[in-house]
């Protein structure tokens, strides 16, 4: 690409021509074409879904290399830096739709499904099911299996996660009053934080997959469980790589006291994060 | 004064790529809108030869050209296309070329990121095209995929799957730059509450497109889940329900309706007072209408499911909350009308199409008010008269306005006048046609005619037929209009800076055709409602 020249005073900066785009576009062809085979157990599947996730990597990696190379020769002034904070705020909204369905399918099922589904209407159907929650069994069962309780490693989780939010604060107070050391030391544990995170909760997974033989199909309960706690885990899988990044940056002296919207950005990323852990853990573990 | 030349010295007039370079590593705005329309026309013509198949099918009761299997995957990828692959990226192109233009900012506020929203639709619309040569072919749910048969299909609807997704990262994208942009970067002076209504509808567009896009990659994601991870969301047995389904996928549904529908207010709230040579209408009044209608499309979307069972308290809410959106678009209707009212009016073909809008909307939203009601709903759920419902205000009202926007921009887009006479013929031609194929379609409803079925009790067949003649004849008048552009792109009579006596919005008063960059940096502005220029002067930084 080429090195985009300084900016005109009062103009936005607009940049050059990138190859990024399509090479993203590319990337998502391959992975659409390759998760659709894949799930069918088709030839192609895996070596398109591999293809695709380099090219989605090396357009990352492309992409985020040109904004930060921008930022740092100063094509980024006020309002560029404020578009990018309504960006931000903006994608966070989305994602926090997202949650908002996934919340919205475990109430439907938990207040609306499984009353009627235990109901008397539907005993000649199941006979045996009793929606308690957390669920038994499915009202025609396949396995049988244990729920999750909420007061062993779900609770530590949730101190790590709280714990890392603080670790965070400290580390922009740190960038606030120009303490570099404080910032890398409160960046690194609230990454690893977030790292520990994920392997306590790969641990629980492996755990109730295979011990409590709490799976996919095991009916309303382990669905929801599994997608609302998964999904949250792939937001601190990449929570935790926004901050990697950015640690790299403090480390390369990037960011001052003014300017580290990357820094704020993904902090708010991590606190969304964390707020919707707190609402799983009651919601999904505790009640 | 010429604002196109303050640009000469940007950093960014540099570039200017030529050839395949130039649109596929696109930053620019123009160049990006111009893709987006391209690719919406082709999409819209692709739609628009499934939509032939499925009247070709039904001129005649019995089985003619397609088994009920392929039948039904016509009219499942006639919807997807035309929604996601036509309507949606008209919009949103007009709305990378004009918004700019209309609230002096220089470009889109994430211009990379802007060609990537636009790249992803070809590789999303191959993957939905590609399912039809798959094994069990494409999907054939209907374009709402509902639960339990988008879980039993084939291999196409895992491509389906996969292509929303695509979609849905696209467009919120495509959003959030709209967002960003109108909220960051209007040209100082120009106020939120004098935009141009264009903006506004955009702006309201925009933010539903992220409140709902990501609902519907939840949807689609459980049923991949349901298809292939073994989970039960939408299957009893396991706990789930089906019905569950249909609330996630409308909760995204209803809302999607105004994503397809306040872009052509915006449109038509421009176009009105242009030709009608008077300041809109109410103003304010529609700025709020506009966000009422944002608002109370969330509160709406189980008005598609009163078969489902739901409680009579449900169907009353969901009544009576439908009924309220009336309002705001009666507010809106009004407003054009008096608009309109002692204007010194002229009809070109942009206001022509505008007129026809509010015409044939104002039908189609009587006729959703019918549907509104839960009791009357019972009897037409699922019949031709809610696929007459929807083309008036999809058809009559999303692509006529585009029509119109066309007309309208393509001057300034262009250089160059589109051929009047042509364009006169097009309206005509498509008002006729349009209600020869949709208006029947009324009666064959109330009459009991189901839709997405390939065949149909005798007594339908007169009905039929004339909507079949119809729809052939709409879908070969869109030639005139792709006959028109391509002629004009060319041949047509150079346009004027301002070829619209009464258009003074801030896009008028730049060169015609718009330079490659503009407003950068921005001009300082005087304006009135709806985006009027009072006066416009350098900023002086340059």
């Amino acid at each position: 690409m080429e090195h985009p020249e300084q900016p005109l005073a009062g103009a936005y900066f607009v940049p050059a021509p990138s190859c990024w785009p399509a090479l993203g576009a590319l990337a998502l062809f391959c992975l659409g074409l390759g998760a659709a085979l894949a799930v069918n157990a088709m030839a192609w599947g895996g070596g398109l879904l591999l293809l695709g996730a380099l090219c989605l990597l090396r357009m990352l990696v492309g992409w985020f290399g040109d904004v930060i190379g921008e930022n740092q020769q100063g094509c980024y002034r006020q309002q560029e830096d404020l578009s990018f904070r309504w960006g931000m705020g903006w994608f966070i909204f989305s994602e926090v739709m997202l949650f908002a369905a996934c919340f919205g399918v475990l109430f439907w099922l938990r207040l609306v499904a499984l009353p009627t589904l235990g109901s008397l209407d539907y005993k000649w159907l199941y006979p045996d099911f009793s929606p308690s929650w957390p669920l038994q069994t499915a009202p025609q069962p396949t396995q049988s299996y244990r729920a999750m309780e909420a007061w062993g490693l779900p609770a530590f989780n949730t101190l790590i996660l709280l714990t890392s939010g603080a670790t965070l604060t400290w580390a922009h107070w740190g960038l606030l009053q120009g303490r570099r050391r404080q910032l890398q030391a409160g960046l690194l544990c609230t990454f690893s934080l977030g790292g520990l995170f994920l392997l306590l909760q790969a641990f629980e997974y492996h755990h109730a997959w295979t011990a409590w033989r709490l799976t996919l199909s095991a009916g309303a309960y382990g669905m929801t469980f599994y997608l609302l706690t998964g999904l949250h885990g792939l937001h601190v899988l990449l929570g935790s790589l926004i901050l990697l990044v950015v640690w790299r940056r403090v480390r390369r002296g990037h960011f001052d006291r003014q300017h580290h919207f990357a820094f704020e950005a993904a902090a708010w990323y991590w606190h969304f994060v964390d707020v919707v852990w707190l609402l799983l853990f009651v919601l999904v573990y505790c009640l | 004064m010429d604002l196109a030349s303050n640009t000469a010295h940007g950093m960014v007039s540099a570039h200017k790529p030529q050839g395949l370079a130039r649109w596929l590593f696109a930053t620019n705005h123009k160049d990006i809108g111009s893709m987006y329309l391209w690719f919406a026309f082709c999409m819209f013509l692709v739609g628009g030869v499934l939509a032939l198949c499925i009247r070709a099918e039904l001129f005649s009761p019995g089985l003619q050209f397609f088994q009920p299997e392929l039948f039904n995957q016509l009219t499942t990828l006639h919807g997807l296309i035309m929604v996601f692959g036509a309507i949606m990226p008209a919009f949103t192109g007009l709305a990378n070329w004009m918004l700019p233009l209309m609230i002096g900012a220089p470009d889109m506020a994430f211009a990379r990121m802007n060609n990537w929203s636009f790249w992803l639709l070809p590789p999303a619309m191959t993957l939905l095209l590609l399912s039809f040569i798959v094994p069990g072919g494409a999907a054939a749910a209907g374009w709402t995929l509902y639960a339990p048969l988008s879980v039993q299909l084939g291999m196409g609807m895992d491509l389906t799957i996969f292509a929303i997704h695509i979609l849905g990262i696209s467009s919120i994208m495509g959003a959030i730059n709209i967002v960003v942009t109108i909220i960051n970067l209007r040209a100082p002076g120009m106020r939120m509450m004098n935009m141009p209504m264009f903006a506004w509808a955009s702006l309201i567009t925009a933010y539903l497109i992220i409140a709902v896009m990501p609902v519907l990659a939840g949807a689609v994601t459980m049923v991949l889940a349901d298809r292939h991870f073994g989970s039960h969301f939408f299957n009893a047995a396991g706990g789930g329900d089906p019905v569950l389904y249909q609330h996630v996928f409308w909760f995204f549904g209803h809302p999607e309706v105004y994503i397809m529908a306040l872009p052509a207010f915006g449109i038509v709230s421009q176009v009105i007072p242009t030709f009608a040579r008077k300041p809109l209408f109410g103003y304010s009044s529609m700025v709020y209408a506009t966000s009422s209608i944002g608002v109370l499309s969330f509160m709406v979307w189980a008005h598609h499911m009163f078969v489902t069972g739901m409680p009579a308290t449900a169907q009353l809410f969901f009544m009576y909350a439908t009924m309220l959106i009336a309002v705001p678009t009666g507010v809106k209707v009004f407003n054009w009308i008096a608009t309109m009212w002692q204007g010194s009016m002229s009809f070109e073909t942009p206001m022509l199409f505008a007129i026809g809008f509010i015409l044939l909307f104002t039908i189609g939203g009587l006729s959703g008010v019918t549907l509104s009601v839960a009791a009357v709903d019972v009897q037409l759920h699922g019949s031709y008269y809610v696929v007459a419902h929807f083309h008036y205000v999809l058809v009559a009202g999303a692509l006529f306005s585009l029509f119109s926007a066309v007309y309208y921009w393509f001057p300034k887009m262009t250089g160059r006048m589109y051929v009047e006479r042509l364009g006169q013929l097009h309206f005509w031609w498509s008002l006729l046609w349009f209600n020869v194929t949709f208006f029947p379609m009324h009666f064959l409803g109330l009459a009991g005619m189901p839709r997405r079925i390939p065949d149909y009790a005798l007594q339908f067949t007169d009905f039929n037929r004339i909507a079949s003649i119809g729809a052939f004849m709409f879908g070969l008048g869109q030639l005139i209009f792709l006959v028109n552009i391509l002629y004009s792109l060319r041949h047509g009579k150079t346009a004027p800076q301002q070829p619209w006596e009464g258009a003074n919005t801030l896009e008028w008063q730049i060169p015609t055709p718009a330079p490659y960059h503009s407003f950068n940096p921005p001009p300082q502005l005087e304006t009135a409602e709806n985006g009027v220029v009072l006066s416009m002067r350098d900023s002086g930084q340059a």
